[in-house]
C-alpha cells in the first residue's frame, strides 16, 4: 500500500527503491542516446531539452501559481538577445546563459506588477500585449535586433573530443536534469505551496499570511528566469536570430506545451516539450496539420483529460498498481 | 489642421472596424467571462468563404450574407459541441478560455490548407481609390463604407440588446445566470445567441478589412489584438466602451503614425493596454467584478 506517514517522507523525491532504478534507467538510455541514435534525433532531443526548461517556467507561473502568461516569447526574446549580445562579447557560455536568465527574470519582475491588480483573463492579455510589444520592439530596433540581416551567435565550441552535436546535446540534457530537480524541489518548498496556494484562491492565501505582492512577483521573476534560460540555449541552437522567431505563434506553442503536458506538473513539462517538437517533425510535409493537431488536442485533453499528458500517465500507473482491480 | 483631420478621420475609420470587432469580444465575455480568442479566426473563415463565393461567379451580397451565416453557424456549434460538454466536465473559465484557443488553432490550420498562405485580393464593390473631398479632407468611398458599417453594426446591436425581449434576456442571462434560469430564461439559446451575434460582428470587420488589406490566412491578427486592446480600454464588460474604445484607438494609432513614428503605429495599441490595466483595470466605461472567497 502507498502509505504516507510523515512529511518528511511526502517531500522525498522519489520514494520507493523501483522508482529510482527507473529514473536511473531513463537517465541512462538518455546518456547513451548518442551511442544508438542519429545525428538529426540527437538534434531533437537537445531541442526537446531547451523547450522543456521553458515550459517547466512556464508551468511553474501557470499551472502552479495560476497566473496565465501569452507573452512567453517576449521573454523568451529578450533572453535570446541578451545571450547573443554578451556572448558576441566574449561572456562565457554559462555566465551569460545565467545573464540571459537574470534579464528576463527582471522583465518578468516588470510584467508581474499588473499581476498584482489583474486577474485572470485581464493578466492573459496584459502578457499578451507585452509579448507583442516586446516582438515589435525588436522588430523595429535595429541596435537590438541586428537589423535585417539578424543577429548571428557564436558557435559553441567542443570540449572532451567529442562532437558539437553530441557535446551540446549533453550540455542541454544536464541542465534539464538540473532544472527538473531544482523544479521539485521548489515546488515542494513552502515557496512551492504559496504559489499553489495563491493558485486556488489568492484571496485565501493572503489571509493564510502568504504575501501575495512578494509571491506573484516571485513567481513572475522564477517562471521568466527559466524562459530567458530557454531563450539562451535556443538563440545558442540556432546560431542566428531574428525577431520573426519569438513572433505570438511561439508564445502559443509554449502554452500549448503546458496544457497538453498537464497543468502543475513537472514530467508533464518534459511531456508537453516532447509534443510540440515531436509533432511539427512528423508532419514537416503538411505544415497547415500541425496547428490543427494542437487545437484538436487541446480540446479533446481539456473535456477528456484536464491534467494532460501527465494526468494520463498518473491514470496508467494506477491502473496497473491497482490490478487486477478497478 | 488639415494634417491633424485627415488623420483623425482616418483613424475613426479605422477605429469602426476594432469597435466592431471589440463588441464582439464583449459581448461574449460579459455574458459567459470567457475571452473569445477564436474570434479573428472565425472571422478570417468568414472572410475567405466570402471570397471562395465571390471567385466562384457569386454577387457580393450573396457572398456576404453566407459568409456571416457561416461564422455565426461555427460559432453557435462550437458553443454546444465544444464548450457545453466541457462546463459539463467541470472546466473552470480558464480551460474554457483555452478552448477558445484551441478552435483558433484548429482553424488557423484549416484556413492554411484550404487557401494557401500567399495573399490574395478579395473583390469588394467599394473602391478604395475613389475619393471624395470634404472640407479639407479626403475620404474614400471605403472609408466611408467603412465607417458606415462600424456604424450601422452599432446601432444594430444597441437596438438588439436595449429594444427587444432577446436583448433583455441577454441583458438579465449576463446579469445573473442562476437568477435568469429560475425566471425560466433558456439562457443556452440566449448564450448561443450571443455567440452567433459576436462573430457576425467579426465577420463584417473581417469583410471591411479584407478590402482595405490583403486577405492572408493572418490577416486578422493584427486587428484582433488591437480589437481586444480597444475591448480592454473601454471596459471588458462594457457595449458603448468596446464602441468608445475602438474609436480612440484607431484615431490615436493613426495620429501616432502620421505625427510620431511609423515604426512603434502598432505597438501603440499594446502599451495602451498595459497603461490602461495599470491605472483603470476595468476599463474606461466597465465596472469590476466584485469576488468572494
Amino acid at each position: 500500500m502507498d502509505l504516507v506517514e510523515s512529511y518528511r517522507e511526502d517531500l522525498r523525491f522519489a520514494r520507493k527503491p523501483l522508482t529510482w532504478l527507473l529514473l536511473g534507467a531513463l537517465l541512462a538510455a538518455l546518456l547513451a542516446l548518442p551511442g544508438y541514435a542519429d545525428s538529426s534525433w540527437l538534434v531533437r532531443a537537445s531541442v526537446i531539452c531547451l523547450y522543456a526548461i521553458g515550459i517547466m517556467g512556464q508551468n511553474i507561473l501557470i499551472g502552479y501559481t495560476g497566473q496565465i502568461s501569452f507573452g512567453q516569447a517576449g521573454f523568451l526574446a529578450i533572453g535570446a538577445y541578451s545571450f547573443a549580445h554578451l556572448k558576441t562579447l566574449g561572456v562565457p557560455f554559462l555566465l551569460a546563459l545565467g545573464a540571459a536568465g537574470l534579464a528576463a527574470g527582471l522583465a518578468g519582475v516588470l510584467v508581474g506588477f499588473p499581476s498584482l491588480r489583474l486577474k485572470g483573463p485581464y493578466l492573459a492579455i496584459a502578457t499578451l500585449g507585452f509579448g507583442v510589444a516586446v516582438y515589435q520592439i525588436f522588430a523595429n530596433w535595429e541596435l537590438l535586433s541586428g537589423g535585417r540581416s539578424g543577429l548571428p551567435v557564436p558557435k559553441l565550441q567542443p570540449a572532451f573530443g567529442l562532437s558539437r552535436e553530441v557535446y551540446v546535446y549533453y550540455i542541454y540534457l544536464g541542465l534539464l536534469v538540473v532544472s527538473t530537480v531544482v523544479t521539485y524541489n521548489l515546488i515542494s518548498s513552502y515557496v512551492g505551496r504559496a504559489f499553489v496556494a495563491i493558485r486556488d484562491s489568492d484571496i485565501a492565501a493572503e489571509v493564510m499570511g502568504v504575501n501575495l505582492t512578494r509571491y506573484k512577483l516571485l513567481a513572475f521573476a522564477i517562471s521568466s528566469f527559466y524562459t530567458g534560460v530557454h531563450g539562451g540555449l535556443f538563440a545558442q541552437f540556432l546560431g542566428h536570430l531574428e525577431p520573426q522567431t519569438f513572433n505570438i505563434a511561439e508564445s502559443l506553442t509554449l502554452f500549448v506545451a503546458v496544457i497538453v503536458g498537464g497543468l502543475a506538473s513537472v514530467e508533464g513539462s518534459i511531456l508537453g516539450a516532447v509534443f510540440v517538437i515531436l509533432v511539427p517533425t512528423f508532419f514537416s510535409a503538411s505544415r497547415w496539420l500541425v496547428p490543427v493537431l494542437y487545437g484538436l488536442t487541446i480540446l479533446v485533453i481539456l473535456v477528456f483529460q484536464p491534467l494532460g499528458l501527465a494526468g494520463l500517465w498518473i491514470k496508467t500507473r494506477l491502473y496497473f498498481q491497482l490490478w487486477p482491480f478497478r | 489642421m488639415a494634417r491633424f483631420l485627415q488623420y483623425a478621420l482616418t483613424g475613426l475609420s479605422a477605429g469602426s472596424l476594432y469597435a466592431l470587432v471589440a463588441l464582439g469580444i464583449v459581448l461574449i465575455y460579459r455574458s459567459t467571462r470567457v475571452l473569445n480568442f477564436a474570434h479573428g479566426d472565425v472571422a478570417t473563415l468568414g472572410t475567405f468563404v466570402a471570397f471562395a463565393l465571390v471567385s466562384q461567379g457569386y454577387s457580393f451580397s450573396v457572398a456576404f450574407a453566407v459568409a456571416v451565416l457561416v461564422g455565426a453557424a461555427l460559432s453557435v456549434a462550437f458553443y454546444f459541441g465544444v464548450l457545453i460538454p466541457a462546463q459539463r466536465q467541470g472546466a473552470n473559465l480558464l480551460g474554457q478560455v483555452i478552448l477558445t484557443l484551441g478552435l483558433a488553432l484548429v482553424f488557423q490550420g484549416l484556413i492554411v490548407y484550404q487557401w494557401g498562405a500567399e495573399p490574395d485580393r478579395l473583390p469588394f464593390p467599394l473602391s478604395d481609390s475613389k475619393t471624395w473631398k470634404l472640407g479639407p479632407v479626403f475620404i474614400s468611398e471605403l472609408s466611408l463604407g467603412t465607417l458606415a458599417a462600424g456604424l450601422v453594426g452599432s446601432v444594430l446591436l444597441y437596438l438588439l440588446v436595449q429594444k427587444t425581449r432577446l436583448g433583455l434576456a441577454m441583458r438579465a442571462t449576463s446579469e445573473n445566470l442562476q437568477a435568469a434560469q429560475t425566471l425560466g430564461i433558456p439562457t443556452r439559446m440566449v448564450l448561443s445567441v450571443s455567440w452567433a451575434i459576436a462573430s457576425v460582428l467579426g465577420v463584417v470587420a473581417g469583410v471591411f478589412l479584407a478590402a482595405a488589406l490583403f486577405l492572408d490566412p493572418f490577416f486578422m491578427l493584427d486587428p484582433f489584438l488591437k480589437g481586444f486592446a480597444a475591448a480592454v480600454l473601454g471596459g471588458l464588460n462594457s457595449l458603448p466602451g468596446a464602441i468608445v474604445g475602438g474609436l480612440i484607438l484607431g484615431v490615436a494609432e493613426s495620429l501616432t503614425g502620421g505625427f510620431l513614428t511609423i515604426h512603434f503605429k502598432n505597438t501603440l495599441a499594446f502599451v495602451i493596454i498595459i497603461v490602461v490595466l495599470l491605472v483603470r483595470p476595468e476599463g474606461l466605461l466597465g465596472h469590476e467584478f466584485k469576488e468572494r472567497v
